[in-house]
């Protein structure tokens, strides 16, 4: 599971922010475009790319977008597992 | 004593009767003097809510109903019943451009399908005596408002609506009334399933003019109300109960 492509899957769900400026570090939920259904976008994200269930307290809890990646990360190899 | 609102000397079947609604349902039904079928398809849960009816006489039936051998059966299994609550339901949370046909489908089956099939089949089956009530819990969801994610719930209540209003002009020959009840959020395990945080919870609460969620008893006192004899002129009604969400 790759960094690089999680943050591309991640920028495909914003709609006004430019995805270039998207990166590991990137305070998600201080987007100017961050609202409760982009939570719910990014929740469907993880599912369908990863096979992952992640709770909205997964997104609370986490401040960039590495942090995620790392919660994604470890139940993507317990599953594999 | 005086009490149109009885249920005694009345069988009703309710699904759905392991948890939450129809949880509730089955044990207020059972209290103000129902004879109660309950049907859920966990055993366990079943029997919990079994033993906290009162009264005696009632029947407990475990059926999943995505299986058509086991609706069959249900409905082989069960006596005649003055009426008919079809609670069973699930919520899945998705936006609307993740939606798929397996997921849709999933929750039409268990929110649209199961719940019309099994009255078609009790109507066939005459197992509905004349002057019996039907009642759906649809929602506010789809017949009123929606909320975000919710696209595939709102469409599957949508349409319980939708047909609850056909069946209640047919079965009217039959004596049979029809009717839905609309809950705005009830305090039952299906509210949350981790796609929303507790805070959004509360403030989708402080949204309601009555300031709080439903329980699920006040749902029951509705849906009661439509199987008792007060209701004997009502059919092919949406009844909401939403703490007044509904009004902004």
């Amino acid at each position: 599971m790759k960094i690089e492509i999680f943050i591309a899957n991640f920028a495909a769900q914003l709609e006004e922010t430019d995805a270039s400026i998207i990166t590991a570090e990137t305070k998600f939920r201080e987007l100017d475009e961050w609202d409760s259904l982009m939570a719910l976008y990014i929740i469907a994200m993880v599912d369908e790319e990863y096979g992952v269930k992640i709770k909205g307290d997964d997104m609370r809890n986490s401040i960039c977008i590495k942090d995620l990646y790392e919660i994604v990360k470890a139940r993507f190899k317990t599953t594999l597992v | 004593m005086y009490n149109p609102f009885s249920l005694k000397g009345k069988t009703i079947l309710v699904t759905g009767a392991s948890s939450g609604i129809g949880k509730a349902t089955a044990i207020e039904c059972s209290k103000i003097g129902a004879t109660v079928v309950i049907t859920g398809r966990d055993e366990q849960r079943l029997n919990l809510t079994y033993s906290q009816l009162e009264g005696s006489g009632h029947l407990k039936l475990v059926a999943d109903f995505k299986i058509e051998d086991e609706l069959v059966a249900l409905v082989n299994n069960i006596p005649e019943i003055d009426g008919l609550v079809n609670v069973a339901g699930i919520v899945k949370t998705l936006p609307f451009q993740f939606v798929n046909r397996v997921e849709l489908m999933n929750i039409f089956d268990v929110n649209f399908f199961s719940p019309v099939l099994l009255s078609q089949k009790i109507v066939k089956a005459r197992k509905l005596k004349k002057g019996s009530s039907i009642v759906f819990i649809s929602s506010i969801e789809g017949t009123v408002t929606t909320h975000i994610g919710n696209s595939m719930y709102a469409a599957s209540k949508g349409a319980v609506s939708a047909i609850s209003k056909n069946m209640a002009l047919e079965l009217a020959a039959k004596k049979i009334r029809v009717n839905c009840i609309l809950p705005g959020m009830v305090e039952t395990p299906l509210i949350n399933l981790g796609e929303i945080t507790e805070e959004q919870l509360e403030a989708d609460k402080r949204l309601y003019p009555l300031k709080r969620f439903g329980k699920p008893e006040e749902v029951a006192y509705a849906i009661i109300y439509l199987l008792s004899d007060a209701s004997s002129w009502v059919t092919g009604s949406n009844l909401l109960i939403d703490g007044g969400f509904t009004l902004l």
